[in-house]
């Protein structure tokens, strides 16, 4: 990977001519071994509807490089990724969304599940998938929509996710994190160590959290166990009662003022971080991560609490079949391969399978971003920016101490509606 | 701004004299209603197709009933019964959909003030103390300049102005007129309402200096010259000729304002309820039905706003 980033510097040129003569070549050599019609001839395209988080350029061109599919990014917020898998199905081939939307989008039937015996690294995706432990064995939180709960189908056009392995699996994992708060060390000046925190006083008018109602109340809930108040059988899953609990405590909050802004977008977080709006706040890891390149001090703060994880994976749309989900397969085998994987470690996700994403990342740069390791090197981002000088050490360390320290996972509630209704209250309070 | 009066001033569709040309004699003949209708066509047509029928589904289905993830094509009250919730048991404290109206009207209202008021007098300038055509257009589309970069970085360009450590509050603590940063100056009504006035400020400029360019020079001259001040003028001449496009305006400003909810999120750190808010979040959670009956309801009360302005002026008339 590195090494075709420097070659970019030298001459971009070339290497795209050099991309799209072996694109052709591809495409000419399946005309001869597949499909003896002329339409094979045509490009593979897959449409891809997804969020932005895996949507770098750098991966569908080496796509295009490596298998001849092209991949055209369709890019929308998570909400609006869901709602077009309800209304226009047929508006893309290949989904990538996260686990919690499942509960709506599975009974929809608009999406179709994909086949585990076709997915070459299947058994090698991490366990944290598949069995809600760490390759080290620690047990990680299953509050909320936790993968594991969602990742089988009884059958093929079941509507009903299965207790137990199957063939038939929702989506294919691809990407994950584990989120917490982002605080400004510089700022703040002592350390954080608790939830409870975004709602001290002390953080007055420079507090924010995310403003999509389902995650926000996930962040108010760990708030509230932190301080003590309440315990809950499932922050994922609250009842009524349970609520009305975490909307009170947070309209309190909002009445003293404690929250500067709540933010949806990426950069949004980025600005009212680095221009000091806010000094705590529930953030992304490459949002820190880009507020450090900035020159600005910003720490992804492990808490005691955990963290609030989230989860996404690829499907296709129903409407997807022959060739074109042959292409799909093709086209999640070579994600799964490695360089996606690596690419996505780099910017300080986590890649399904860590197997192949170690075999193209350098040692020091593994030793880095999974291992906990202060950084031997100087560690780049996948565009060859600097983001960390040698020496430094990963916020929250290790993948088996952040991954295992997950408390719960992002999710729609069955009380779903009644807790939008109560957002919109605690918007005009 | 000279272009938009000639079209009006054209004679009516079916009095188009016939040049003599034979095309010429055979248009003459149609009917001249006929040619109206067809005049008005094709805008009639794209109004039917990509409003009215819409607006009609959205009221059906503000009817229906839903689940997380579909619509139940049922008649069903619960989008306007789940909107209302509360209003009555809550008194006297006012509902969740009570406070956000409250909050909208007051945002509409300041908005519409300040404008309206802003705006006046930028066309007055415009129309009385410029007296070249080439600067009375070129001054006109300065008020433009808002609408040339996207809604979002116009947005994230207030915070280095307006934040706590912004432009505006360092030039204060610094003149020692302060000692702590304003924290109103950002992620407060005070910023909604600027950025809107600061947006919205055009679309008054633009009707009234429309209907001020067009009143006849000889009627103030005529006034002057029957003694009246100048403050006599523009309170009995003026403004009276201006009226249409104060009230257009004042439309243009207020349906925008009432349905915003992007400016008002970003400008009120997402903290402040606005009617469109309440759409927003209910279409993201997919439920449709519940996000229609609001939009409804946010039709009915606009409407009623711009049917009580209509009484005022006679627009129709007006012009």
């Amino acid at each position: 990977m590195t090494e075709t980033t420097k070659k970019t510097g030298v001459s971009r040129r070339t290497l795209l001519k050099s991309t799209a003569g072996l694109a052709g070549l591809a495409a000419g050599s399946g005309a001869i071994t597949g499909f003896p019609y002329v339409k094979s001839a045509e490009t593979k395209v897959l449409r891809y509807l997804g969020t932005a988080v895996n949507e770098g350029d750098d991966i569908s061109k080496q796509c295009l490089k490596d298998t001849g599919i092209k991949i055209e990014y369709i890019t929308a917020t998570t909400d609006d990724v869901t709602k077009r898998v309800m209304t226009q199905p047929n508006s893309f081939d290949v989904l990538d969304t996260e686990y919690f939307s499942l509960k709506k989008l599975v009974p929809s039937g608009n999406i179709l599940a994909l086949d585990a015996r076709k997915i070459k690294e299947f058994d090698n995706i991490t366990p944290v998938f598949t069995k809600g432990e760490t390759p080290g064995g620690k047990k990680i939180g299953g509050q909320g929509t936790a993968p594991w709960k969602v990742l089988y189908l009884e059958g093929k056009d079941s509507k009903k996710f299965a207790t137990s392995a199957t063939e038939f699996v929702t989506l294919i994992p691809t990407v994950y994190n584990a989120d917490t708060l982002g605080i400004r060390p510089d700022l703040i000046k002592r350390p954080i160590s608790t939830w409870a925190e975004l709602l001290n006083p002390e953080f007055k008018g420079k507090a924010s959290i995310l403003n999509i109602p389902s995650i926000g109340i996930m962040d108010a809930a760990m708030v509230v166990e932190a301080t003590g108040k309440y315990k809950y059988a499932d922050k994922g899953n609250m009842t009524k009662e349970e609520i009305d609990l975490t909307m009170k405590v947070m309209t309190e909050a909002k009445k003293a003022g404690q929250f500067r802004a709540f933010w949806k977008d990426f950069n949004e977080s980025v600005n009212l971080m680095a221009s000091g709006e806010t000094v705590i706040q529930s953030m992304w890891s490459p949002a820190v991560t880009k507020v450090r390149s900035m020159g600005i001090p910003c720490t992804f703060q492990p808490l005691k609490e955990g963290y609030r994880s989230w989860a996404s994976g690829f499907c296709v749309s129903k409407g997807v079949s022959g060739a074109k989900l042959e292409w799909a397969y093709e086209f999640v085998n070579w994600f799964l391969s490695g360089y996606a994987g690596a690419y996505l470690n780099r910017q300080g996700y986590y890649s399904a399978v860590l197997s192949t994403a170690k075999a193209h990342m350098e040692p020091y740069e593994w030793a880095y971003w999974m291992e906990g390791k202060p950084a031997e090197k100087d560690i780049k981002a996948p565009d060859g920016s600097l983001l960390e000088k040698a020496g430094a050490v990963r916020d929250g360390g290790s993948y088996e101490d952040r991954m295992g320290g997950v408390a719960c996972w992002n999710a729609v509630m069955d009380e779903n509606d009644y807790m939008v209704r109560k957002w919109n209250e605690f918007i005009a309070a | 701004m000279d272009t938009s009066e000639d079209i009006l001033q054209q004679a009516p569709p079916g009095l188009i004299p016939g040049s003599g040309t034979a095309r010429a004699a055979k248009v003459t003949r149609l009917s001249p209603s006929f040619i109206s209708w067809l005049q008005a066509g094709p805008m009639m047509l794209v109004f039917l197709a990509f409003f009215l029928i819409p607006l009609v589904f959205v009221v059906i289905v503000s009817f229906w009933d839903y689940n997380e993830y579909q619509l139940l094509p049922a008649f069903s009250g619960r989008g306007y019964t789940d909107t209302f919730e509360g209003c009555i048991a809550q008194l006297p404290d006012l509902c969740t959909i009570g406070k956000t109206y409250l909050m909208t009207l007051k945002l509409c209202f300041l908005v519409w003030a300040l404008t309206l008021f802003i705006g006046f007098w930028v066309a007055y300038f415009l129309a009385f103390h410029i007296k070249s055509k080439t600067w009375q257009m070129g001054l006109s589309l300065l008020c433009t300049i808002p609408f040339w970069t996207s809604n979002v970085i116009r947005m994230i360009a207030w915070i280095p102005l307006l934040g706590r450590n912004g432009l505006v509050n360092s030039g204060l603590v610094k003149t020692g007129l302060i000692n702590h940063p304003l924290e109103w100056l950002l992620f407060s009504e005070f910023s909604v309402v600027l950025a809107l006035v600061h947006l919205f400020t055009f679309f008054m400029v633009v009707p009234i200096f429309n209907s001020m360019v067009r009143i006849d020079k000889s009627l103030i001259e005529a006034a002057y010259d029957a003694g009246a001040t100048g403050f006599q003028t523009l309170v009995n001449v003026i403004i009276p000729l201006a009226k249409p496009g104060i009230v257009i305006g004042s439309i243009f400003v207020i349906t925008i304002v009432m349905g915003d909810f992007i400016t008002i999120g970003v400008m009120g750190g997402q903290q402040i309820a606005a009617a469109g808010k309440i759409i927003e979040t209910r279409v993201n959670a997919l439920q449709f039905p519940a996000a229609a009956a609001n939009a409804v309801i946010l039709l009915a009360i606009t409407f009623l706003i711009i049917t009580m302005m209509s009484r005022i002026v006679d627009i129709k008339k007006e012009l």
